[in-house]
This record gives C-alpha cells, sequence and structure tokens, in this order.
C-alpha cells in the first residue's frame, strides 16, 4: 500500500495541484515563474487560436463519440450473434485498439497522402472524383480526417466493451419478448437499450474522455495544422508549453480541460443513479 | 422440447437455446443483416493494417508510382527493413520501449497488488472512498499531466533518461492495475483467509500463499494490459527525453523517421510494423485476459 501510495501522491496528486498552480503563473522552460493570477486564462479566452481550438476539441470529441457509439453498438450486436469463428472475430475487431496509436496514425497519415493516397486512387479508378483530395491540407478534410482515424481506433473499444455488457442479458427475455409479439426493433428498443444503458454510460464516459484529451493521432496526424483546424487542447497546450516554452500557459490549457471532463464524469454519474433508482422504484 | 426439433430444421441445433427466438431468421437474410455489415466493418478495421504490410514490403518505384495495381507488391523488397534496421537506431528504440515496458509494468503490479489487497481487505476506516479515489485517478489523463510531470523530471534531474519514463508510467498504470485487482481480490472467499489467520498464517502469507496463486488471471490481465498500455505511450515520451538513444519506438518513428519532406514510407511503415507487432503477438496469446481486463475495468 504504501509505495503505490507514494508513487502515485508524488507523480500524480502533486503534479495535479502543480499544474493548476503552473497556469497561474508565467513559467518558462527552464525559469521559475511568477504568480500572475488569471492573466494567462484572460490571455486564453481572448486568443483565437485556443478558440479555434475549443471549438475542434468539441466538434472533435461530439462526432467521433457519436458515431463510435453507433458503429460500436451495431459492432457489437453483430457479434453477439451466434457466429463461426466468434473468438476470432472478436481478437481481429480488438487489433485497431491495442496497437499504439502513434503507429497506426502513421498508416494514416500514408493513406491519407496527398499525392499518393489510396483512397484518391480507388476513388478516381471508380471515377468519383476525378483530382486527388488534399485530406490533411484542408481545414475541413483535415478535421474529418483525423475524426475518421479517431474513429477508426476507438470502435472497436465500444464494441468489445458493449459486446460483454449483452452477453449479461439472458436470452428468456428476447423468448418472453417474441412470444408476445415484438418486433426486432421493439426488442432492441425495450430490452436490449434499459438493461444496457448503466455500461453504455460508463463507455461513453470513457470515450468522451479519452477522445476529448486525444494527442497523439493529431500530433502524428497534423500538428494541429492547416492553419490550426485540428489543433485540440491537448496539442495546443504541447504546443505552447514543449516547443513554445511557455509551461505556465500550456498548463492553463491543459487545466481548462479539466472542468469540461468533470462535466462529463457527473452526467454519467448521475445519470446512473437516476435510472438506478428509477428501476428500484418501478415495478420490479 | 419443441424449440429443440423447430431448431433442426432452421438452423444448426447449437444456436437454438442459447439464441432466443433467433433460430427462426433464415440463412439468407442472415447473410444480409450479420455477414456482409460485419465484412464490411473487418475490411475497415483491417485495412490500415494490411496496408502497412503491403508498404514495407514495396519498392520505392512502385510506392510512388500511379499504375498497376497498388493492394499488391510485384517485387517485394527488404530494403526498407535493412533500412530501418541498420541505418537508424531503431533497435536501440525497440530495446528501450520493451525495457521500460517491463520494468513500469513490473512495478506498478507489486505496488497495486498491496494496494488493492489493502483497500479490499484490511478494512481501514474510509477504504471505500480511497477506492473511489483510485477510479477517479486512472480517469485523469496524461494529457493534463505532463507540464508538470515535465517540471517535475527537470527538477528531480531526471530529463533525458529511462527513468524518468519508468517512474511515470506507474502514474497512469497503478490506478489501472489496482482497479481491476480489487476486482479479483473481492471474488475471493473471505473463509479462506480466516482459516490461514485460524492457522496462524501472517498477512503476508496469506497475501502470498492463498490470495496471490488465485488471483493469477487477474494478475496476468493486468500485466497484459500494463505491458500494452506502457508500450504505446506517446506523450510522456515525446516530453521527457530528447536524445535518441533513450526514446521509445513510436516516439522515434516519429520524431526521427520523419526527415523534412521527402518522408520515407517504405521505412516507416516498417517501423509502424514492428513496433506493432511485439504488441499483437503478446495479445494474441492472451485476448482472453486482456478482454477480461477490458470489461472488468468498465464495469461496477
Amino acid at each position: 500500500m504504501l509505495p503505490a501510495a507514494v508513487l502515485l501522491l508524488v507523480f500524480l496528486t502533486y503534479p495535479l495541484g502543480l499544474g493548476t498552480w503552473l497556469g497561474f503563473t508565467d513559467t518558462k522552460i527552464g525559469r521559475g515563474g511568477e504568480w500572475v493570477g488569471l492573466e494567462n486564462y484572460v490571455f486564453l479566452w481572448g486568443d483565437s487560436v485556443t478558440r479555434l481550438a475549443l471549438f475542434n476539441t468539441i466538434f472533435y470529441t461530439t462526432i467521433a463519440s457519436v458515431i463510435k457509439f453507433a458503429l460500436g453498438l451495431w459492432l457489437a450486436l453483430l457479434l453477439n450473434k451466434h457466429l463461426p469463428f466468434k473468438a476470432f472475430f472478436r481478437a481481429v475487431v480488438l487489433l485497431p485498439f491495442i496497437v499504439p496509436t502513434a503507429l497506426s496514425a502513421i498508416a494514416f497519415w500514408w493513406i491519407y497522402d496527398a499525392q499518393f493516397s489510396i483512397l484518391s486512387w480507388g476513388l478516381v479508378k471508380l471515377g468519383l472524383i476525378d483530382r486527388y483530395i488534399d485530406f490533411l491540407g484542408e481545414p475541413w478534410n483535415a478535421r474529418l480526417a483525423t475524426i475518421a482515424a479517431n474513429i477508426w481506433r476507438g470502435v472497436p473499444f465500444v464494441a468489445i466493451t458493449l459486446l460483454a455488457g449483452l452477453q449479461t442479458i439472458s436470452p428468456s427475455y428476447y423468448e418472453a419478448a417474441s412470444l408476445d409479439g415484438a418486433s426486432p426493433w421493439q426488442q432492441f428498443r425495450h430490452v436490449t437499450l434499459p438493461l444496457l444503458t448503466p455500461i453504455i454510460a460508463v463507455v461513453m464516459t470513457f470515450s468522451v474522455l479519452f477522445t476529448f484529451t486525444d494527442f497523439q493521432l493529431i500530433y502524428v496526424l497534423t500538428r494541429g495544422g492547416p492553419l490550426n483546424a485540428t489543433h485540440l487542447m491537448a496539442t495546443l497546450s504541447f504546443q505552447r508549453a514543449i516547443p513554445g516554452g511557455a509551461l505556465g500557459e500550456g498548463a492553463a490549457i491543459a487545466t481548462a480541460m479539466v472542468p469540461f471532463l468533470l462535466a462529463a464524469i457527473l452526467v454519467s454519474y448521475f445519470g446512473l443513479q437516476r435510472r438506478a433508482w428509477q428501476q428500484g422504484g418501478g415495478d420490479k | 422440447m419443441s424449440e429443440s426439433t423447430a431448431a433442426q430444421r432452421d438452423a444448426p441445433p447449437a444456436t437454438a437455446d442459447s439464441q432466443g427466438m433467433n433460430y427462426l431468421v433464415s440463412l439468407p437474410r442472415r447473410i444480409v443483416t450479420v455477414y456482409v455489415p460485419l465484412g464490411a466493418f473487418l475490411v475497415v478495421l483491417l485495412f490500415p493494417f494490411y496496408w502497412m504490410i503491403v508498404t514495407t514490403f514495396k519498392p520505392n518505384e512502385e510506392l510512388l508510382s500511379r499504375e498497376g495495381n497498388p493492394f499488391w507488391v510485384k517485387n517485394p523488397t527488404f530494403a526498407h527493413i535493412r533500412k530501418l534496421l541498420f541505418d537508424t537506431s531503431y533497435p536501440d528504440w525497440l530495446w528501450n520501449t520493451i525495457l521500460i515496458s517491463v520494468v513500469a509494468t513490473f512495478v506498478s503490479i507489486a505496488c497495486s497488488v498491496l494496494a488493492a489487497y489493502a483497500i479490499e481487505r484490511l478494512r481501514f476506516k474510509g477504504s471505500r472512498y480511497v477506492g473511489m479515489s483510485i477510479f477517479l485517478a486512472y480517469l485523469v489523463p496524461p494529457s493534463i499531466l505532463f507540464i508538470p510531470l515535465a517540471q517535475i523530471i527537470y527538477q528531480l534531474q531526471l530529463f533525458d533518461t529511462r527513468l524518468a519514463l519508468i517512474l511515470t508510467y506507474p502514474t497512469f498504470l497503478i490506478p489501472f492495475c489496482t482497479w481491476l485487482l480489487m476486482g479479483y481480490f473481492k471474488s475471493i472467499p473471505f473463509e479462506l483467509e480466516e482459516c490461514a489467520l485460524i492457522d496462524g498464517a501472517s498477512r503476508w502469507q496469506i497475501l502470498t500463499k492463498i490470495v496471490l496463486p488465485l488471483a493469477v488471471p487477474g494478475l496476468i490481465s493486468a500485466g497484459i494490459f500494463a505491458f500494452t498500455l506502457s508500450w504505446n505511450e506517446f506523450i510522456y515520451a515525446l516530453t521527457f527525453v530528447s536524445s535518441s538513444e533513450v526514446k521509445t519506438v513510436p516516439v522515434g518513428v516519429i520524431t526521427e523517421l520523419v526527415e523534412g519532406d521527402v518522408y520515407h514510407w517504405g521505412a516507416l511503415m516498417a517501423g509502424a510494423l514492428f513496433g506493432s507487432l511485439p504488441v499483437a503477438v503478446l495479445y494474441s496469446f492472451f485476448v482472453e485476459y486482456y478482454v477480461s481486463g477490458l470489461t472488468g475495468a468498465v464495469k461496477e
């Protein structure tokens, strides 16, 4: 217990506090900073790049999470059917999640390459477009391309954890429902979803947290470019703090993410509680 | 009874009892609703890996031509791999990554075992809250912590050493492993320990001789998970280390193989491929443990 507590205190709680404190100072690399109060935050609030990064982060998280959830749930439902080689499928599906993100991001970089993109090649051959798409060179293309890569990486996690939730639902509910004449959609809506809600809430909280604070993918694919169009809070804070040297400012950006994360956690926590209360107080 | 006879008519009997009324769904329908979408998912999920492999073995002329079929290699070459292994410090990075991941994993598991056991069994005041805070600690993302940690690493004069990474990785590994192991320890019957206590075993003996052997699956899950997490870690390694000899694979590939405007796609892909293979192989041996770790961490 003690070693863990010490390590966690020194390397987790202390940095959290230090990070918050640094956010209120003008520390630079190699030079201690002085207390400047809210100056960093005031500056950042007026800074168009930071605002853009905030917008990007929210946009990126919302779109990616919604699509990840939809695709992940679908994939989980598919895998939950009785299939030959089920274990094999499950193992293969999880591959994108376990491979280092930085390395799979390189593969995406190559897939999105402006001149030799295999996607463009395919679309041109199919006659759908007549010139190569500059996936990472234009703001909206880049945003969508990074979101697609993030979804690719996140779907397996959502699918496999939801699958575990699905497997705990007893088949007899479905039997009862279909004897009562429920269509597959009704079964899904009134049996699967309610029973799956708790695990959905937890999985999506995780997914939102990790998407919101994503760093690797953006850093590898675009470094925040073009014209800061894909900067997320995390990449911007790295950019300002490490190559830029403004530790205080970077820490302020990082700290600014915390309220959003807390909000996400609280929403799912209280959502779950209300749910539990409803189920406990219901007719069951 | 009637269920199984109906099942034999429409579908393999094995699917009947555990799948409710699904045996009523005919095979062509199943192909459209299940196999086609599943196939599409698999193609999309696996394509980047396939592309990585193909690119690794493609000679440059084929990589940079728009003619022919790009999905296949006409003259496979090992040039990219040779370049990677002999012209770059890739072997160093690989060695660093292995070393750091293994040490960080063992340190974290050792700490987590003690912490989880204490929280689950010693029943001190507020152990529930400690458990909760451990879980919250797991939710703190590295992208918030790297700046203050960088400051600490500077102050401890650990900057640019492997030790910096070995010490910081446990910050996200310990909460996770502890949380996972707490679940496993909970499932071990308390009576077993009481028996041992009556027989005069000390707490330490109980832990090493009774609890740990029973928790081996949990330990393996936690170990595999911790290992892959530290293998994949990027932002700490990028921030705390700057010279080539101490870089890890993901950081090395990103920062050193990308030179100027000419990208060595073949070598880059080879680097990505060999960086991914060890975790993929390890994972394939322990899929079940990994999945149970993943899902165990999310439940509760």
